[in-house]
């Protein structure tokens, strides 16, 4: 993720062969083949992991179905391929997947010289803080003088070091080299505070001897987003993957879920009307029919719901919406009208 | 007994007597063998200190006080919870089959079974039709195993190997390397030894250049790599890269094991097989190898066990085999708990150790059988 070489590299190997893949017309592809290959991670709780049965689910997972059932209305139609941190963005250029949604940070070198197209953030992440719940600490500005695990070599120790500056606080650094390591030092309460990737902190928590007894705290100190990308030269699939997106928060500010689709066609509210293809046609402009946001919805539900269902309060992960929360309460999720 | 004998010899033998209560049972085989000398003594007395302090908090954490049934978390995250099995067992299938449909997960235990009808009886010297069996194990058996395996013909539902996981991927990879290495690796072997220089020359690269570069590397560059070379469009199977990948890596290291025992061949041997009039295949076949490749079985064993682990590799380039699949499942929030990666860890440590044991167990059998007296 910090390491700056392999991405170098690889971006110039993408250049070479960017040329040739980028052209083919993937929605074209996709439905001739009929189904979308989606590259997902090897494994982050509530993102993209295995249940019980093997069959992928998460939040990056719930994208690609979401992409499935506009073009397929089958959310099954969707083959996963765990792509190591390394190899996803060849996967992407090379074809061997047609959409990347595997937490990956929307960040401007990858958005430019890697080839990637950004979908859309479906998760605002950044770094934060867990502290044992006996501190009786309620903000991170009240952390002062306190000492902080955090795994070394990684721009995480850089952001804690300057946000202390910032706020003119100290702090008494815990530095370890691996994340175990990291984890059993905060369990055994080696520090007070324990500092990475909010969403990392949940999944941690998890795995903590009395998860309840630690929580995290509201403040978020850098800004990771992370998003599905699509390859770049194909401007009907990245339109497509964008308005798929755009659908799944849409339909959670107009209240349309998975239970209710059907019931919406028949609302008078003419947003509803042309999100759902009562009214216009919409869908043909990125190469869909014009109920494709009915399929969406059937299929995955709508932002909101794929949010609760993976990560949210009532999953053993228990993240709250915070900043993922739409924008009409409080949080970045914003989307364009469908007009 | 009508005449009593007056002889004083007796007529039955006299009962030996039992030994000396010191020098039987528990206590004499205690002495002999953990307090014989002073020094041996204590080293008893310390490992058993040892034992004593360690052994019960092991025991506790994998019987006493582990989780054996549960459908969550919820059942390991007790206070004081030992290893946590009920995770073991509700993701059991994909452990053995990774995400193979469930409905055909019968192919597999037929393949399983097909290798083991295949693998005992050879395995076991006293049974006949050795060459039958062999014939079936390298020829049959494969194609049996790829048509259950892949799906796709005779109305078998076509199975993608990206569904394929957990332990199946490891015997696949471990068993095609293991297949494939042997003989490649006598042929390149004899090629290094070739009196003939492209031969040479080309074995002696092949062998340096597959030594020279970690497994890593090869698998790396066949999954991440090779797709950027090849036209778009053309995506031939991730696992079949990795496969000839391993058997290719693990080839040159037999080849090495292996002229290890043609060096330890007297020269007396090839000059007795060029006198007997045989050509270079025959003497070879009949006279060379046999005894090269007895002496190497355990650097040829060891390199298999070798590549049995090193399956685990597999995982940089997004295949599950068993280890990787346990990780991926650490991940499912449903079962995080601080108990979870140790159990998982400890399945599948107690998994690879049955294996490995087992292959280094039977080729100490094989061996002794072998041993014709030459020991040096």
């Amino acid at each position: 993720m910090k390491n700056t070489f392999i991405p170098v590299l690889a971006g110039a190997v993408v250049a070479m062969t960017a040329v040739s893949a980028a052209n083919a017309a993937t929605l074209d592809d996709v439905k001739k083949k009929g189904f979308v290959q989606c590259g997902v991670s090897t494994g982050l709780a509530g993102f993209s992991n295995p249940d019980d049965k093997g069959e992928w689910t998460g939040l990056d997972v719930d994208y690609c179905r979401a992409v499935a059932s506009a073009i397929f209305d089958d959310p099954k139609a969707v083959k996963f391929s765990p792509l190591s941190a390394k190899e996803r963005f060849t996967a992407l250029q090379s074809g061997e997947v047609d959409i990347l949604s595997r937490n990956t940070t929307w960040t401007m070198s990858r958005d430019t010289q890697m080839g990637l197209a950004f979908v859309g953030v479906t998760y605002y992440d950044g770094q934060g803080f867990m502290i044992p719940k006996s501190l009786g600490v309620s903000s991170a500005k009240e952390i002062d003088g306190a000492s902080v695990c955090v795994q070394t070599g990684t721009t995480t120790e850089l952001n804690l070091s300057d946000y202390f500056k910032a706020n003119g606080m100290t702090f008494n650094p815990v530095v370890l080299e691996k994340l175990e390591e990291v984890n059993a030092a905060y369990d055994a309460g080696r520090c007070d505070v324990y500092t990475t990737d909010a969403s990392g902190l949940y999944a941690i928590r998890l795995t903590m001897s009395k998860p309840d007894d630690h929580m995290v705290l509201p403040e978020i100190i850098s800004k990771e987003p992370l998003g599905p990308a699509v390859r770049q030269g194909d401007d009907q699939w990245f339109a497509l993957n964008k308005w798929v997106y755009f659908a799944l928060l849409n339909a959670e500010e107009m209240g349309i879920t998975q239970a209710n689709v059907e019931e919406m066609k028949t609302s008078e509210n003419p947003n509803i009307k042309r999100l759902l293809g009562v009214d216009g046609d919409f869908g043909a402009s990125v190469g869909l029919s014009a109920d494709w946001a009915v399929k969406v919805i059937k299929g995955v539900g709508n932002y909101g719901e794929i949010f609760a269902r993976n990560v949210g309060t009532e999953t053993p992960l228990g993240i709250e919406r915070g900043q993922n929360a739409l924008w009409t309460e409080g949080g970045l999720q914003y989307a364009p009208p469908v007009r | 007994m009508t005449t009593q004998s007056i002889s004083y010899v007796s007529t039955a033998e006299i009962p030996s007597s039992p030994p000396p209560g010191n020098a039987k049972g528990f206590p004499a085989w205690a002495r002999q063998n953990l307090f014989a000398t002073p020094l041996n003594s204590l080293t008893t007395i310390l490992i058993g200190l040892f034992l004593a302090w360690a052994l019960p908090p092991i025991l506790n954490f994998l019987i006493f006080d582990a989780v054996w049934f549960g459908d969550s978390r919820e059942a390991c995250i007790v206070e004081g919870a030992g290893a946590c099995w009920a995770f073991v067992n509700a993701k059991f299938g994909q452990f053995i089959y990774g995400r193979y449909p469930l409905d055909e997960r019968w192919r597999v235990d037929l393949v399983f079974i097909l290798f083991v009808i295949g693998l005992v009886p050879i395995a076991i010297p006293k049974v006949p039709y050795k060459g039958w069996n062999a014939l079936y194990l390298l020829l049959v058996f494969p194609i049996l195993a790829f048509i259950l395996l892949c799906g796709g013909f005779f109305g078998l539902e076509a199975v993608e190997t990206s569904l394929w996981g957990g332990l199946l991927v490891t015997l696949v990879v471990a068993v095609t390397g293991i297949a494939a290495s042997l003989p490649l690796g006598v042929l390149l072997a004899l090629g290094r030894q070739s009196k003939m220089p492209v031969i040479k020359m080309a074995s002696v690269i092949f062998i340096e250049f597959w030594r020279g570069v970690p497994l890593i590397t090869v698998l790396f560059m066949s999954s991440v790599m090779l797709p950027l070379f090849l036209p778009p469009g053309t995506n031939f199977d991730k696992l079949l890269r990795a496969l000839v990948g391993v058997a290719l890596f693990s080839s040159a290291y037999m080849a090495e094991v292996i002229r290890g025992g043609l060096q330890a061949i007297p020269k007396g041997q090839y000059e007795g097989a060029a006198a007997m009039g045989l050509g270079y295949w025959p003497s070879m076949y009949l006279i060379i190898l046999p005894q090269a490749l007895k002496i190497v079985i355990p650097g040829i064993v060891n390199s298999f066990i070798a590549l049995f682990k090193d399956t685990s590799l597999v995982l940089i380039i997004g295949i599950f085999d068993l280890l990787g699949i346990v990780q991926l499942n650490f991940t499912d929030p449903n079962w995080a708990s601080p108990v979870t990666p140790a159990t998982g860890y400890i399945f599948t440590a107690a998994v690879f150790w049955v294996f490995c044991f087992g292959m280094s167990r039977y080729s100490l059998f094989v061996e002794r059988r072998l041993d014709t007296g030459h020991k040096r």
